[in-house]
């Protein structure tokens, strides 16, 4: 790793004055970042560590909403059971040690393309608050890598109307074990909603046909979206890939 | 027996203390007062020509010793090869140098360019960012068969082409192979390729030059599985220093599985770097780093045809194989897709005729050697693949057709048509006992119950045999080793009667420090905790040759017990010096020495003591001390053998294969310690899996490694693998080592891969798939369902 | 330089790290434990993992300035006062749970924090837990038996 100085603030203002400063970056439960540095593929000049701050911690459910601090880590979401298909999800990220330290926070605002967390939560309309503003979960997501989080903007929370319905589904990448596809389907005030993670190079998206199908009364049988722009690697053809959607939705709605 | 475990008994590990507690001393745990680091930058690409390399600024960054290029390794030898075959036309090999520092060009992703030695790791890898290298990139050599072809852009420019070797094995066979093929009434044919593997040890390799000036001596602590001959290829023929002065440590080595047999340039670079800015130099991989530096395994692209007469009868096998070398020769490179692979061609079957056709090939990736049953495995699953194939083709029985080819146990010694012959088996006795533990007459009922759920399930079956107990130094040095493969021991007597084994095997996980005394306990008839080894260190060490090719209880046990016999011969005569009797009328039992048919006796304990007090001695017939060496050279392989099966589901939707079983029926002879056994089974069925489902090692077109680290190369993980069914009580025991002892390391990894893939092709059999290329991944698998349709 | 200090196996142990000093390297440089091990550098070996505040972590993908103050367990502080091994360590032992014994530190941290969580657990559920962990010699078959023994022992 190149060097860097820390900053440790004990609130979300100080984190945030903490981070204007040139090249700084934050940091939270590290599972990502840190590999990253270790291969010298990011620098951050200063890192902002955003596990001292305490209103950013903890699980509250009320209105039909559940409320998770972004700097909540996975074992915990794992283990509140409010949400039980979100706390699924996030029971089978990483492997316990990475869940002991990953947030949720950390997860979305990294936005990786086969990342868990952004399927449950385009799946299940949830808003993303920052110290700034609330984003919808549609506005969220910009591309691979991408979120709408302006530079130096944290997320504070993540609000999870609980749905009616719900599973996530997923195959593993054999060898990271990050998704290679990931479905997560809600069936929420407005009708189901589909999201899927690893397929595309877009990184995390809705599957509006399987949507419109479902809440249309039609059938999934026999569908899959298009296989143009799904990620084609050594572990999986795009048409490999686009074929799982299908599969995993289907699975997903039986099982919810 | 002895009271703590002698021959036989499931003793528990001495070793496991100081690993469970933290107190294993490996050799990145080393830290030598001074010691500065180094960082290698490799190259980023395939191939390239080197025009220049500007280290001017990198010289001036902070904590920066010294920075090496291969300028500094001007008149240093290249990193040798220790086995040289012979083409089908009698010519040598094509030998190209292998530099420590890239020399003009760089021929692989991860081949060391420069080095810094810094006073901390983190400066030499910042400096390291600050060298200048201006390359000019060539096209990557990387497909084997587009390697060959003509106008090919040539790995090494010194060298006539891509071509290694071309060799043909046993070439005066060669007609008589094609006549019978043609004739034959049926022949079966597969193509296939076995997968590029990285052995990844769960110990990055590690390497700490240091250099005593005041007496001139060089050490060197590595990761190694044979220290001995390290310093031998470092010293002779890399940096010319002599033995004497050069002491090789090898402490706890965190596994091999073979990629620790072979010397590197980063041993070599801190051996000479230690004297040139005299500090100790430590280089500690990361697992990035072990991607592309240390030697792989396997990549075989294969042909095979098996010819069969009307009744089922092997006629002969005929195959052709690419064997990829990489870029460079690593130590033993050529010997494993010829000698280890081509005498394999026979299993365990009566097949009259046999032709093998190897072509090495220099391509531009990481040199490819000896990994876990290295030959042995890529033999195994052609043939076991092919067997199964042809049985389903004919519609007979796996499991009957190989029976129906089996070599008969009337039949030993038993010379194949491949050089090689076993001097013992019972391959009838294993395939009984793995029916019999694998439940095979339940399977149809358990497919059934798997069908009802949506699922296919198949059951794959192999039989291997592997060569092993590496190897008769007679027989490799007509085979191109140029290396004698005895090992050796010295026990010595302490006065109080307890001994320490100096053993030139090396122990990297497989309990050696508990087993060989077992095998001393037993022969004299006192306790295993009075016997200490001693191994790892060429300074308080017999020459030895070390441990992989399944070798240590075969070779290196063999020689402690032949020193251990020259201990007793010795001790019996002290014992008759004490008893007043002559040394044919002295027995020893239990650790006691009596004159045959009276009560005089005395212990051990009074023997050894005498042997160092050795007032009234008769000192012209007698010299005091007890200790003894020797060296054991075997007189043939060991062959161990066994029957595996595998059983698995496949989901059809997505492709995922689930092991619901595997059962593995082994015989390896006599056992010394079955506890150990089964462990080296369980590890060895492991990787065979990991082969055959996960583990894939991939070049794109440009020779830029894509499965680089964990991220992408699939290491089997505790949720991949079942629970192993092992059995070891099918025993023929070897009738030519003292102990009756066989290998047992490598099994796993050469019979899995075959009983896998069988399983998942017998499962999707009436889908139509025939054959589905390692690794069987989900997408992989689901794209052979798709193509079968 | 950043001052930390974490209390280690019990001991308080301070030093002066970068801010790229990973928790690893504290521990084997300045703490001087080196049972604690790097088998990888993309967090997914687990030959590094420890306990921080009670719970399994990768050290090498902590920062050493983000344990300030933590109660961190290792490998050297998991046998039993008088020296002798710990229940699961004695049952990797009497299991043969370990070959060349580079994962195993990270091994026994990981069983450990799975019984502290789930007392008697199935065979899948330790397999599924050991995810993060991996092995190259014992094909973990006998590092599940010895979980299970751990277990047994401990009610």
């Amino acid at each position: 790793m190149h060097n860097f100085d820390i900053e440790k603030p004990s609130s979300v203002s100080e984190a945030v004055a903490a981070l204007a400063a040139e090249g700084a970056q934050a940091l939270a439960g590290g599972q990502t970042l840190i590999p990253t540095m270790k291969q010298r593929l990011a620098a951050p000049e200063k890192l902002v560590l955003l596990s001292g701050i305490e209103e950013l911690k903890g699980i509250s459910a009320s209105g039909g909403k559940l409320t998770i601090g972004a700097a909540t880590t996975h074992a915990e979401v794992a283990a509140d059971g409010s949400y039980p298909a979100l706390s699924a999800l996030a029971a089978d990220i990483g492997d316990p040690a990475v869940r002991n330290r990953g947030t949720i926070g950390g997860s979305l605002a990294n936005n990786d393309p086969s990342a868990d967390y952004p399927a449950a939560v385009l799946a299940s309309n949830a808003v993303v608050n920052t110290n700034k503003r609330a984003i919808a979960a549609d506005d969220f997501f910009v591309g691979m890598f991408e979120t709408a989080l302006d530079e130096g903007e944290i997320i504070t929370s993540v609000e999870f109307p609980l749905p009616e319905a719900a599973s996530y589904q997923k195959i593993d990448q054999p060898a990271s074990r990050f998704a290679l596809v990931g479905v997560f389907v809600a069936k929420g005030a407005n009708g189901w909603r589909v999201a899927v993670t690893g397929a595309s190079n877009e990184g995390v998206f809705r599957w509006s046909a399987a949507e419109e199908a479902l809440n249309g009364g039609g059938s999934l049988e026999g569908m899959a979206p298009d296989a143009d722009g799904m990620i084609d690697d050594i572990h999986g053809s795009a048409a490999y890939r686009a074929h799982l959607v299908g599969v995993l939705t289907r699975r997903a709605v039986a099982a919810a | 027996m002895p009271a703590d475990g002698g021959i036989g008994a499931s003793t528990r590990r001495r070793e496991d203390v100081r690993f469970l507690t933290g107190k294993g001393q490996y050799t990145d745990d080393i830290n030598i007062r001074g010691q500065a680091y180094v960082h290698f930058l490799r190259s980023d690409i395939a191939h390239g020509k080197i025009n220049n390399i500007d280290t001017s600024d990198a010289e001036n960054m902070p904590g920066v010793i010294r920075i090496f290029t291969s300028k500094d390794f001007e008149g240093v030898g290249g990193v040798p090869c220790g086995w040289q075959v012979t083409d089908r036309f009698g010519q040598p090999m094509q030998e190209p140098k292998h530099p420590v520092l890239a020399e003009g060009k760089v021929r692989h992703v991860g081949e060391p360019i420069a080095a810094v030695v810094a006073e901390t790791r983190e400066q030499a890898r910042d400096a390291a960012e600050a060298i200048i290298v201006d390359i000019e990139e060539l096209p990557a050599v990387i497909d084997m068969k587009a390697a060959l072809q003509d106008g090919a852009t040539k790995v090494h420019d010194d060298l006539t082409g891509n071509l290694c070797f071309d060799w043909g094995f046993v070439e005066e066979n060669r007609e008589a192979v094609d006549e019978a093929i043609r004739n034959a009434a049926h022949v079966t044919t597969l193509e296939l390729t076995n997968n590029r593997l990285v052995a990844n040890p769960m110990e990055p390799r590690v390497a700490i030059g240091d250099y005593d000036a005041a007496r001139d001596e060089h050490t060197l602590y590595t990761t190694s599985q044979n220290p001995h001959v390290i310093r031998l290829l470092m010293g002779a023929f890399v940096l010319g220093i002599p033995e004497n002065k050069l002491r090789v440590i090898a402490p706890d080595v965190g596994g091999g599985f073979g990629t620790k047999i072979f010397h590197y340039q980063e041993e070599a670079f801190c051996t000479f770097a230690a004297k040139a800015v005299n500090r100790p130099v430590k280089w500690t991989s990361s697992r990035s780093e072990a991607f592309m530096s240390d030697a792989h395994g396997r990549d075989h692209v294969t042909k095979i045809e098996l010819a069969l007469d009307e009744n089922g009868k092997f006629l002969a096998v005929r195959t052709d194989t690419y064997a990829n070398m990489g870029a460079y020769l690593s130590t033993f490179a050529p010997s494993v897709p010829t000698w280890l692979h081509g005498t394999l061609m026979a299993g365990n079957y009566t097949t009259p005729l046999v032709y093998v056709n190897v072509k090495a090939v220099f391509t531009n990736t990481v040199p490819v050697d000896a990994y876990r049953g290295a030959g042995r495995p890529e033999a195994t699953f052609q043939l076991e693949r092919v067997i199964d194939k042809a049985a389903r083709e004919l519609g007979i029985d796996p499991i009957e057709l190989r029976r129906r080819n089996f070599i008969q146990p009337d039949q030993y010694p038993y010379a194949t048509p491949v050089a090689l012959e076993y001097d013992t088996g019972n391959y009838p006795a294993t395939m009984d006992k793995l029916v019999e533990i694998a439940d095979i007459k339940g399977f149809a009922a358990r497919k059934a119950e798997s069908e009802s759920r949506g699922k296919k399930r198949g059951l794959g079956i192999a039989h291997y045999i592997e060569a092993c107990g590496i190897a008769p130094s007679n027989l490799v040095g007509q085979l191109g080793a140029r290396a004698g493969l005895y090992e050796s021991a010295t026990v010595r007597v302490n006065p109080t009667g307890g001994l320490v084994v100096m053993t030139g095997s090396h122990s990297h996980g497989q309990g050696h420090e508990t087993t060989f005394p077992q095998v001393v306990a037993e022969m004299i008839g006192i306790d295993a905790g009075m016997v200490e080894i001693v191994h790892g260190d060429t300074a308080n060490t017999p020459m030895g040759m070390g441990t992989y090719g399944s070798r240590s209880i075969a070779v290196g046990g063999s020689a402690i017990v032949r020193a251990t016999e020259k201990i007793i011969a010795k001790a019996r005569k002290i014992a008759a010096h004490l008893l007043e009797a002559s040394d044919e009328d002295i027995e020893l039992k239990d650790g006691q020495f009596t004159v045959k048919g009276t009560d005089k006796s005395v212990a051990w304990g009074d023997v050894c003591l005498a042997a160092y007090v050795p007032h009234n001695y008769p000192l012209e017939d007698l010299e005091p001390g007890l200790e003894e060496t020797a060296f054991y050279d075997p007189a043939n392989f060991v062959y161990p053998a066994g029957a595996y099966a595998c059983e698995v589901e496949v989901d059809p939707e997505t492709g995922k294969v689930e092991i619901m079983s595997f059962c593995a029926a082994d015989d390896f002879g006599n056992i010394i310690n079955p506890m150990i056994v089964e462990g080296q089974v369980h590890g060895g069925l492991a990787q065979g899996i990991g082969q055959a489902l996960l583990e894939h090692c991939v070049y794109d077109e440009n020779g830029q490694l894509v499965s680089g680290s964990y991220m992408d190369y699939a290491m089997p993980r505790a949720d991949d693998l079942p629970s192993f069914v092992t059995d070891t009580s099918c025993q023929t025991p070897c009738t030519h080592n003292p102990l009756g002892v066989k290998g047992c390391g490598e099994a796993g990894a050469i019979g899995a891969p075959p009983a896998v893939v069988n399983a998942v092709v017998d499962a999707l059999a009436d889908m139509g798939v025939t054959h589905i290329d390692m690794p069987l991944t989900p997408a992989r698998v689901w794209s052979a369902i798709q193509a079968a349709k | 330089m950043i001052s930390v200090t974490m209390t280690v196996n019990g001991k308080p142990v301070s030093g002066a790290v970068e801010g790229r000093t990973l928790l690893v390297d504290f521990l084997r440089e300045t703490a001087g434990l080196t049972g604690t091990h790097v088998g990888c550098d993309t967090s997914q070996c687990g030959a590094c993992t420890i306990h921080v505040n009670g719970r399994a972590v990768k050290s090498c993908t902590m920062l050493a300035a983000e344990a300030d103050g933590a109660e961190i367990a290792t490998i050297e502080g998991m046998a039993n006062p008088d020296g002798s091994l710990g229940v699961i360590q004695a049952a990797f032992k009497e299991h043969h749970g370990l070959q060349c014994g580079f994962c195993t530190p990270g091994m026994v941290m990981s069983a450990a924090s799975l019984l502290a969580e789930n007392r008697n657990p199935s065979e899948a559920e330790i397999r599924e837990y050991l995810e993060g962990n991996i092995c190259r010699c014992t094909g973990y078959h006998n590092i599940v038996k010895a979980i299970q023994a751990a277990a047994a022992q401990l009610g």
